[in-house]
C-alpha cells in the first residue's frame, strides 16, 4: 500500500512563444512525489530542471507559460487555479529554496521580520506566536542563539547560515511539498552536505515530499530516493536512485553517470557525452539526444522514443535502452 | 563627399539612423532650424534691427491678417514695435544657436583639457580638478551660469555691457558644463596612460602626452559627441532661461528666451503670436537636438547609459 | 561609520570656506565696496569709518575671517540697492520661497514615488506609457515655458487661478505664510507645480527604473514563492531597495528646487529670494548675491549630509562596510 502522492504532475507541457516559433523547455514530463519522499531532478543547465520547478509552483515569467498538463498538490488541481488562490498556497503548502543564499533574502529587512511576515501570512497567530514559532523555525535548521539572530540583517550571516535562514523561510508555514532549486550549488563544498542532510532531516521528519533540482549527481546519490534525468525539457529517465545510477537504460542517463567522478572509481579516465544540448528552439525531431547518442539508429532520427514501463519502479524513454542483467 | 556619405549610409550606424523614425524627424528638424538660423539673413522678409525699415503703425499685427493702418500681412504677426515676428525668431534663433554652439565648445575644450591634466597627472591635480568638478555638480548649472553673469556685470564697464553680453552668456553656460567632457576623457586617458606605446615612449625621453592625446581623442570621439549634442540642448535652454530671466541675451540683440520675455508681457492683453512662435520654435530645437542626442547615446554606446 | 560621517562634515566645511571665499571675492574686488556702500552724499569721515569697519586697511586673509565670522552671525552688509541690512531683507523674502519649495518638494515626492512605483508594477499598461512619454516631455520642457502655459490657460483662458504674487499673507510669529488664507493658498498652486514638475518627473523615473531593476532580483522571486502579498512585495519588499539611489537623486532636487525657484519665482513674480536674487544680478547687487550663495549652500551641504545619514538609517550593510572603509 503506497500513500496517495502529495504532487502528481501529468503531461506538463510549458511553452515559450517568441517571433522565431514555439519553444517547448518542459516537454510531456510525468511524475509523482509521496510523503516524505524526495524526488532529485538532474539533467544539464537548460535541460528545463527548473522551469519545471517553476511551472509547478506557478511563478513561470512571461512570456513562458504552461501550455497544457496537470498539477496536482494534494489530491486537488492547481495549475489552473486563480492568481489570488494559487499565492494562498505559495509558502503554505509549497516551499521553495533557491539557489543563491546571497541573493534570496531581502538585505533591508531582519531576518526575523522576513520569517514573522510569511507566518502571519499563511497561519491564524498573534504576532508573539509568530515570533515564537520563528524562533523554533531558526532552531531547527541549526541556527544558534536563534532568538537573537531574529533581529538580524541576512548580511551578518555567512554562506551557509544564510541558506539555512532559506530553508526556515521556506518552511516555516510547514508545507508538504518543497522545491529545492539547486540549493547547494552556490555554496562551499564542505557546507554543501550539512545542508543536504539538513534538507533531508527536515523532509523525513515532517513527511514533506521534496522536488531536489540539481546538476550534481553527486548530490542526487546522497539526498534522493528517485531520480529523475531531464533532457531537452524530456523525461529521459526515471527510477530509484540506486537502479539509475547503477544500471541506466537511458544512454544519455550512462552517460551523465560515467561523468561522475566519485562514482567512477576504478575507472581510468571520466566519460565524456560529445556534443552540447539543443537549445529549446533547436531540439532535433524523433529523439531529442540522438545527434550525441551512441546507440542512435534510424527510428531515433524519425520518431519520439516509447516510455518503457517494464520495471513498475521505474520508466525510461529510448528506442534502443541498455540492457543490464541482475 | 557622395561616398563618403552613401558609406555613411550603408553602416551599421546609418542602418539603425534609417530604421528610427525619432532620429529621421530630430535630424530633419535640427537640420531646417539650423539652416533657417544661418541664412536667416537671406530667409527674413525684414531685418528687424534696422530701425529704418520698421514702422510702429505696423505694431500688433495678427499673423496672416492685413494691418489695420496699412495693410501689410505678415506670416507670424509684428510686436509692438511693428518688427516681423518671423524675422525676430530666425535673427533670434540665430543668437541662441550661437551661443548654444560656442558654450559647449568651451565647455568641451576645457573639460577635455581638465580631462588629460587630471587623468594623467593623476594624484593631487587630479583629486583637485575632481572635487571642484564635484562641487560645482552639487550646484545646479543655472545658478553657477547666473553667478558669472552676476560677477561679470560688476566688472565690465556699463557701456560695454551690451555687447559683451552675448560672450559673457557664453562662458557662463560652458564654464557650467565642462564636466561630463572631463570625467570621460580622464577615464580614457587613465586606461591609456598604462599602455606599453607610453611607457616605450617614456622611455625613449619623448613626451608620451602628444602621442597620448592622438591616441585617446579616437576613443572617446563618440562619448564626446553624445555629451556635446545633449549639452547644446541643455546650453539652449540655459541660455533661453536666462535670457528670460533678463540675465543674458540684451534687447538690442534678441535670443528666442529673449523674445519669449518679452513675448509674455503681451500674454493678458491677448496678442498672443508675439509670445507663442519663439516658444514654440524654442521647444522644437530644444526636443529635436535632445532626442537626437538621446538617439546617438543608444546608437553610438549603448553602455553610456 | 562615525569616521566616515566626520570625513562627510570636514568636506562639508571646505565646501562652505571655498563659497565663503567666492562671496568675499564678489564683495571685495568687484567694484570699490566702500564707493557702492556709500551714496553720493558722504564725507571723508563717513568714508574712513567704513574702511575701518570694513577691516579694508587689514590683510585679505584678516578681511577674509572677518567677512565670515559676521556671516556667521547673519550679518551680510548692507545691500547696495535698498540700503536696508541684507539678513533683514532675507528674512523678509524666505518665508515665501521656503512655502513653495516645500509645497513642491513634497508634491514632487509624493506623486513621483507614486507614479514611479505604478508605472514600474504595471509596466506593459497603456496607462504606464502614456505617463512614460509625458513625462519624457516634461524633462525636456524648459521650467519657464511650463509656468507660462499653466498662466495661459488657468488664468488667461480659464481665469481659474490668479498668475502672480502670493495673494493674502499672514503674520504669524514674524512668518508672514500664505497657508492659512484661501488666496494664498489659491496662488500657490501654479507655482508649485511649476517649481515641482520637473523634480517629479525625474524623481518618477529613477524609482520606476530602480524598480524594474529590484523586481528582477532573487529575494522578490523568493518572497512570491513564499505567497506574501503583491502589496507587500511591492511597498514593503522591493520600495525600500529602491530608496538609496532614490534619495541620492532626490536628495540633490530638493536643493535644485531652492535654485530653480529662481525661474519660477520670475514667471509668477513670487516675492521670495529667487526674485530677490535675480533682482541682485540684474542690478550688480554684491552684498545680496553674496549672501544668497552662502545661504544656499549651507542649504546644499546640509541637505547632503542628511542623505548621507539616511544612508546608514535605511541600508544595515552601510553601518558596518563604511566604517571599515
Amino acid at each position: 500500500m503506497t500513500p496517495p502522492p502529495v504532487l502528481s504532475v501529468r503531461n506538463l507541457v510549458v511553452e515559450i512563444p517568441s517571433r522565431a516559433g514555439i519553444s517547448r523547455p518542459v516537454n510531456n514530463i510525468s511524475y509523482d512525489i509521496a510523503p516524505g519522499e524526495i524526488l532529485g531532478v538532474v539533467g544539464e543547465s537548460g535541460a528545463g530542471k527548473s522551469m519545471a520547478g517553476n511551472a509547478i509552483i506557478g511563478l513561470l515569467d512571461r512570456p513562458a507559460h504552461i501550455a497544457s498538463g496537470e498539477v496536482w498538490l494534494n489530491g486537488s488541481r492547481i495549475d489552473n487555479l486563480p492568481l489570488e488562490d494559487l499565492r494562498r498556497i505559495r509558502g503554505r503548502q509549497i516551499g521553495m529554496v533557491f539557489q543563491d543564499p546571497l541573493t534570496s533574502l531581502n538585505p533591508l529587512l531582519r531576518i526575523g521580520d522576513q520569517l514573522t511576515e510569511t507566518i502571519r501570512e499563511h497561519l491564524p497567530v498573534t504576532a508573539a506566536q509568530a515570533r515564537e514559532r520563528a524562533v523554533a523555525a531558526l532552531e531547527e535548521v541549526g541556527i544558534p542563539a536563534a532568538a537573537e539572530r531574529l533581529d538580524s540583517y541576512p548580511h551578518e550571516f555567512s554562506g551557509g547560515m544564510r541558506q539555512r535562514v532559506v530553508i526556515a523561510l521556506a518552511l516555516c508555514a510547514e508545507p508538504s511539498f518543497v522545491i529545492a532549486d539547486e540549493p547547494t550549488t552556490a555554496l562551499d563544498v564542505s557546507v554543501q552536505a550539512q545542508i543536504i542532510a539538513l534538507l533531508r532531516r527536515l523532509c523525513r521528519d515532517r513527511g514533506t515530499a521534496v522536488m531536489l533540482v540539481t546538476h550534481d549527481m553527486g548530490v542526487i546519490a546522497e539526498a534522493a530516493d528517485r531520480v529523475a534525468v531531464m533532457y531537452a525539457g524530456r523525461l529521459a529517465e526515471l527510477g530509484p536512485v540506486r537502479s539509475v545510477i547503477n544500471a541506466p537504460r537511458h544512454p544519455y542517463a550512462d552517460g551523465l553517470m560515467g561523468a561522475m567522478p566519485s562514482l567512477s572509481i576504478g575507472q581510468r579516465r571520466l566519460r565524456q557525452i560529445p556534443g552540447a544540448m539543443p537549445r529549446p528552439s533547436k531540439i532535433p525531431p524523433g529523439c531529442a539526444f540522438h545527434p550525441r547518442c551512441p546507440r542512435a539508429a534510424d527510428p531515433c532520427r524519425v520518431d519520439p522514443p516509447p516510455t518503457i514501463l517494464d520495471d513498475p519502479q521505474g520508466r525510461a524513454a529510448c528506442w534502443f535502452p541498455l540492457e543490464h542483467s541482475a | 563627399m557622395i561616398r563618403q556619405f552613401s558609406a555613411f549610409w550603408q553602416s551599421d550606424f546609418g542602418w539603425k539612423f534609417r530604421h528610427s523614425p525619432t532620429a529621421i524627424l530630430s535630424a530633419l528638424v535640427t537640420l531646417i532650424l539650423v539652416g533657417a538660423a544661418i541664412f536667416a539673413p537671406l530667409i527674413a522678409p525684414y531685418n528687424p534691427f534696422d530701425s529704418s525699415s520698421l514702422n510702429l503703425m505696423n505694431g500688433f499685427s495678427a499673423p496672416m491678417a492685413p494691418n489695420a493702418f496699412t495693410g501689410e500681412v505678415f506670416l507670424l504677426g509684428t510686436d509692438d514695435q511693428g518688427r516681423d515676428v518671423f524675422s525676430t525668431i530666425l535673427y533670434g534663433m540665430r543668437v541662441s544657436l550661437f551661443v548654444g554652439v560656442l558654450a559647449v565648445l568651451f565647455g568641451l575644450v576645457l573639460g577635455v583639457t581638465l580631462g588629460l591634466i587630471a587623468g594623467y597627472a593623476g594624484g593631487r591635480v587630479d583629486g583637485f580638478i575632481m572635487r571642484v568638478a564635484d562641487i560645482q555638480l552639487t550646484f545646479p548649472a543655472i545658478l553657477v551660469a547666473m553667478l558669472i553673469f552676476g560677477i561679470a556685470k560688476g566688472i565690465i564697464a556699463p557701456q560695454y555691457r551690451d555687447q559683451m553680453a552675448i560672450w559673457v552668456l557664453i562662458i557662463a553656460i560652458g564654464l557650467s558644463d565642462w564636466v561630463p567632457f572631463a570625467r570621460v576623457v580622464r577615464g580614457a586617458t587613465m586606461v591609456e596612460k598604462n599602455r606599453d606605446y607610453v611607457q616605450a615612449a617614456r622611455l625613449i625621453g619623448r613626451k608620451p602626452v602628444a602621442i597620448m592625446v592622438l591616441h585617446i581623442l579616437p576613443n572617446v570621439l563618440n562619448p564626446i559627441l553624445v555629451i556635446a549634442t545633449i549639452s547644446l540642448a541643455l546650453a539652449i535652454i540655459a541660455e533661453a532661461t536666462l535670457s528670460f530671466l533678463g540675465v543674458g541675451a540684451p534687447p538690442t540683440q534678441p535670443s528666442l528666451g529673449t523674445l519669449i520675455r518679452i513675448g509674455q508681457t503681451f500674454l493678458f492683453s491677448g496678442e498672443w503670436w508675439i509670445l507663442l512662435f519663439p516658444a514654440a520654435t524654442l521647444l522644437a530645437l530644444a526636443l529635436a537636438v535632445n532626442s537626437l542626442g538621446d538617439w546617438l547615446r543608444d546608437a553610438l554606446n549603448p553602455r553610456l547609459k | 561609520m562615525l569616521a566616515f560621517l566626520i570625513r562627510r562634515l570636514i568636506q562639508s566645511v571646505v565646501v562652505l570656506l571655498v563659497v565663503g571665499a567666492v562671496s568675499f571675492g564678489m564683495f571685495r574686488f568687484i567694484g570699490d565696496p566702500v564707493n557702492n556702500m556709500l551714496g553720493q552724499e558722504r564725507t571723508q569721515a563717513d568714508i574712513a569709518e567704513l574702511r575701518d569697519r570694513l577691516g579694508l586697511d587689514r590683510s585679505v586673509l584678516v578681511q577674509y575671517a572677518v567677512f565670515l565670522r559676521n556671516a556667521a552671525q547673519g550679518d551680510f552688509g548692507v545691500s547696495y540697492r535698498q540700503g536696508r541690512p541684507v539678513a533683514d531683507i532675507i528674512a523678509e523674502r524666505a518665508p515665501a520661497t521656503l512655502e513653495l519649495a516645500a509645497v513642491s518638494g513634497v508634491m514632487a515626492l509624493v506623486f513621483g514615488i507614486g507614479l514611479g512605483v505604478i508605472t514600474a508594477i504595471k509596466r506593459n499598461s497603456w496607462a504606464s506609457s502614456a505617463i512614460m512619454t509625458i513625462s519624457l516631455v516634461g524633462v525636456s520642457l524648459p521650467t519657464f515655458l511650463i509656468g507660462i502655459l499653466l498662466i495661459y490657460v488657468f488664468s488667461v483662458q480659464l481665469e481659474w487661478l490668479p498668475s502672480f504674487g502670493r495673494g493674502e499673507t499672514v503674520l504669524v510669529g514674524g512668518w508672514s505664510t500664505g497657508f492659512l488664507t484661501q488666496s494664498g493658498l489659491v496662488a500657490l498652486i501654479l507655482p508649485a507645480i511649476t517649481l515641482g514638475l520637473y523634480q517629479m518627473t525625474l524623481i518618477m523615473r529613477i524609482v520606476r527604473s530602480e524598480m524594474l531593476e529590484v523586481l528582477r532580483q532573487d529575494y522578490i522571486r523568493f518572497a512570491r514563492a513564499r505567497g506574501l502579498r503583491e502589496r507587500s512585495i511591492n511597498f514593503r519588499h522591493a520600495l525600500k531597495n529602491t530608496l538609496v539611489p532614490v534619495i541620492t537623486v532626490t536628495g540633490l532636487q530638493m536643493g535644485s528646487i531652492i535654485a530653480f525657484s529662481i525661474i519660477t519665482e520670475t514667471v509668477f513674480q513670487w516675492p521670495g529670494m529667487g526674485l530677490l536674487f535675480i533682482n541682485a544680478v540684474q542690478f550688480v547687487d554684491i552684498p545680496v548675491m553674496a549672501a544668497y550663495l552662502m545661504l544656499i549652500s549651507v542649504l546644499f551641504v546640509s541637505i547632503n549630509l542628511v542623505v548621507d545619514l539616511l544612508y546608514f538609517a535605511i541600508d544595515p550593510r552601510l553601518r558596518i562596510e563604511r566604517a571599515k572603509a
